[in-house]
């Protein structure tokens, strides 16, 4: 992984909101959500101008959004939830298309499904306009202890490494009739995911004592630095 | 898996978050004894090793899948402090540069995930490790015993704190029951997965494995006569 490559989610631009500091867009994303979160669940007005106030730095970032709402999926579970929140609560029930639901549950499911989509959305905006190396400089002068930092940097920058070797690996199992969804085949995956656990420790190794050949002293020398 | 935003009230959400930094401030010591000066590159390579594993999703039945969270297994394999330094920064950067989970909710997932499994996982394994015959055998068992008790005690957990900062008017007892009655079966597939990866590793490279090291050190070399022919 090359730099300037981003990630999977980041989407290349120049807007101000990609210009902005990653620790600022940090703070703001989470002050937002706090904000969206402790707003009562039947204030529709103000999720309605939380949803503007959100569509409207999406505008100003020219991410498209044809680019962001298939990349929603990710809730897809907890929306489930959502919904059947008003089937699986108690309460007065009310009618809605001719079937009996729960009028509290209603507008909880409702206000989860918003709160959770407002935050998906605030969440991939993030994502789609920060680098990850601008994201972990962000965190950095947030006070996020130092280790962490350079934990999660290892991380993303190993991540691709890591990902790819398991698909090379999966696509040797698929050619020779393994199919990984079964239960049957578990005991091959397990040994592949031994494999690749074994792999990534001794990756580890390399990486550290390639690090220390270098000078490492337990701090990363460009962390700091611009890049 | 992840908890999203809005699922938990504000206070909840913030008091989940400092129980979660208290205890990735613990961690961050106690790694260091338990990997040196290796810390930053060896849990970042676990950490990806991690979120690679949780990539691969497992069938739970009525065409739903689970997939590994990791806590157990992580603990067993590099030792519970770095297990939990690994899955945070998984966790966080799911919420950061990939919207899996929400950004109030880190707290909540640190919590549920990182801290909750490893500790149920280490807890479960530990003691099973000083109930059973010291045999390198036994590693692989007691790892999957450990993750497949630590998958429902989180959703008890998790349920919980639904208890106290729920966003719904839910019937508590039956929330309890199915959470408790789903994650049994997602911690089965978790302790089959578990239990094999650990086994596989424990049979390559037994010195890799953290929970192993114990009964490594009690092995002797033995030199047997070899048979005259």
């Amino acid at each position: 992984m090359g730099a300037g490559h981003g990630h999977r989610l980041h989407f290349h631009g120049h807007s101000p909101v990609h210009r902005a500091p990653a620790h600022l867009k940090v703070l703001a994303l989470l002050g937002f959500m706090l904000i969206v979160v402790a707003t009562p669940r039947e204030a529709y007005a103000v999720f309605a101008l939380w949803a503007v106030v959100l569509l409207g730095v999406i505008a100003l970032s020219r991410v498209p959004l044809t680019y962001l709402l298939p990349r929603m999926v990710v809730e897809v579970p907890f929306a489930i939830f959502a919904v059947l929140m008003p089937f699986i609560s108690h309460g007065p029930r009310t009618e809605v298309l001719g079937v009996s639901v729960s009028e509290p549950g209603l507008v909880a499911g409702i206000a989860l499904l918003v709160k959770g989509s407002i935050g998906v959305l605030a969440s991939l905006t993030l994502a789609a306009t920060t680098e990850p190396q601008d994201l972990l400089r962000g965190l950095q002068r947030l006070r996020m202890p130092d280790l962490v930092v350079q934990i999660m940097g290892f991380m993303i920058r190993y991540l691709d490494v890591v990902t790819a070797e398991l698909g090379r690996m999966m696509t040797a199992l698929r050619s020779r009739g393994c199919d990984p969804r079964s239960p049957r085949h578990w005991p091959v995956l397990a040994r592949s995911l031994g494999a690749l656990f074994i792999r990534s420790y001794e990756r580890g190794e390399r990486v550290h004592l390639a690090m220390l050949s270098r000078g490492y002293d337990g701090s990363l020398p460009q962390a700091g630095k611009a890049r | 898996m992840h908890v999203p935003d809005g699922f938990l009230d504000a206070p909840t959400s913030l008091a989940t978050g400092v129980v979660a930094a208290a205890a990735v401030a613990v961690s961050l010591r106690a790694a260091r004894r338990e990997l040196d000066d290796r810390t930053a590159p060896m849990a970042g390579l676990v950490a990806t090793f991690v979120f690679a594993a949780q990539m691969i999703n497992f069938p739970v039945g009525a065409g739903t899948s689970g997939h590994l969270m990791g806590g157990a297994l992580a603990a067993v394999l590099v030792g519970p402090w770095t297990a939990v330094l690994c899955l945070s920064v998984v966790l966080v950067v799911q919420a950061l540069l990939m919207a899996d989970g929400g950004i109030t909710a880190i707290g909540t997932n640190i919590s549920l995930i990182g801290i909750v499994t490893v500790a149920v996982g280490w807890g479960v394994f530990v003691l099973l490790r000083k109930v059973l015959p010291a045999r390198l055998s036994i590693v692989a068992p007691a790892a999957a015993a450990g993750a497949l008790l630590s998958v429902p005690v989180a959703a008890l957990v998790f349920t919980g704190l639904f208890a106290i900062g729920g966003n719904a008017p839910v019937d508590l007892t039956a929330l309890t029951a199915t959470m408790l009655g789903w994650h049994t079966v997602i911690g089965i597939g978790e302790a089959a997965v578990t239990g094999l990866v650990v086994a596989s590793v424990v049979a390559a490279r037994p010195d890799l494995v953290h929970g192993a090291r114990p009964l490594l050190a009690e092995r002797v070399l033995e030199t047997r006569a070899a048979v005259a022919s």
